[in-house]
């Protein structure tokens, strides 16, 4: 691959772009799921320890974090839909473009619901 | 540079069109298949999950032992939460080894590597099915007023 590039039907466009967030968000809520199963089999061992361990989560900062994993979620939920569409719909392929789109429009809807009804809850205000 | 290029497999690419030899397995199409089976299926059961355990009530104000005790009380979210605990580690797995493939260029690093990401998602599946099938509302210090 040329190092040089100024670009090609892929490289630097947003089919690249959108593989690297894949791949990324994937990554991201794989580590976050390997974590999420070891706190959460605290609730074999002492539910006091549960309970101080999820008291973390509800502190602003973790409010962030989470909000930030959802929006990962979000992200690879909806772009996946997008590839499996781009596999399987006849006119995926021709389509793949305004599909990216969509997925972005979708994406900044519900992540916007999510995070002010998340962090109005997380910070007190409901 | 703006050659013309046609869609794959479109216009005179097309008739011409021919396979490679059939490979002997058919893991690699298998599991390129189990990743958008198990992608539909994950966003029912993440959706559910994150609505459930965030969105709904107190949202994450709620969450305790007893909230988790509530769930697990019933069949429908013990099964919920063991689909999502096998789908979200196989298809995470098979997307890490992936990349694994992808950019680990020596044989015994991505051996290594692969090696590693394996034993960790046996542990966590064998660990997460225990506490959902073991599960005990009466576990030390349980706050519940039956225990
Ligand atoms: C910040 C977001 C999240 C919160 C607050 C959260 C909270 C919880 C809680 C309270 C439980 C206990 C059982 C239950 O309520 O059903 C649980 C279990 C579980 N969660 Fe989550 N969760 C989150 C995100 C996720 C994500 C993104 C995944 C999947 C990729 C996931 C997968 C699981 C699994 C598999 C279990 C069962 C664990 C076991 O078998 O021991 N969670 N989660
Ligand atoms: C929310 C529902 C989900 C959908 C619709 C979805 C869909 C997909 C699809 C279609 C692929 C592409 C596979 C391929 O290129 O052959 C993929 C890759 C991947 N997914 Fe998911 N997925 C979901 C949830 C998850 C979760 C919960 C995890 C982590 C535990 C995860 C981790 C990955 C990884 C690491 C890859 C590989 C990325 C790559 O090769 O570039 N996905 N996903």
């Amino acid at each position: 691959m040329s190092k040089t590039s100024s670009g090609t039907l892929y490289r630097g466009r947003e089919g690249m772009w959108s593989w690297v967030g894949h791949r990324v968000t994937g990554v991201v809520i794989f580590l976050f799921l390997l974590v999420h199963v070891l706190d959460t089999a605290l609730v074999r061992v002492d539910a006091s320890a549960y309970d101080a361990v999820i008291a973390t989560y509800k502190n602003p900062l973790m409010a962030l974090g989470e909000t930030a994993l959802v929006a990962a979620i979000l992200f690879h939920a909806f772009n996946g839909l997008r590839l499996i569409l781009v596999d399987f719909w006849k006119q995926g392929t021709k389509y793949q473009r305004q599909l990216l789109w969509g997925v972005i429009g979708v994406w900044v809807v519900v992540f916007a619901g999510f995070a002010i009804r998340h962090l109005s809850l997380a910070f007190g205000g409901h | 540079m703006s050659a013309e290029i046609a869609a794959p497999r479109s216009q005179r690419i097309d008739p011409k069109y021919v396979r490679g030899p059939k490979s002997r397995s058919s893991f690699e199409m298998l599991a390129w298949l189990f990743m958008r089976l198990s992608g539909v299926v994950l966003v029912v059961l993440i959706f559910g999950h994150l609505i459930a355990n965030l969105l709904t009530g107190t949202g994450i104000n709620a969450l305790s032992f007893g909230f988790v005790a509530g769930k697990w009380a019933s069949p429908i979210w013990q099964f919920w939460d063991l689909a999502l605990l096998w789908l979200a580690m196989l298809h995470g797995t098979n997307g890490v080894r992936t990349i694994i493939n992808d950019y680990a260029e020596k044989h015994a690093t991505r051996a290594w590597l692969k090696g590693v990401l394996y034993v960790s998602t046996i542990f966590i599946i064998v660990l997460g099915s225990l506490v959902i099938f073991t599960f005990d509302p009466c576990v030390v210090n349980s706050p519940l007023p039956q225990c």
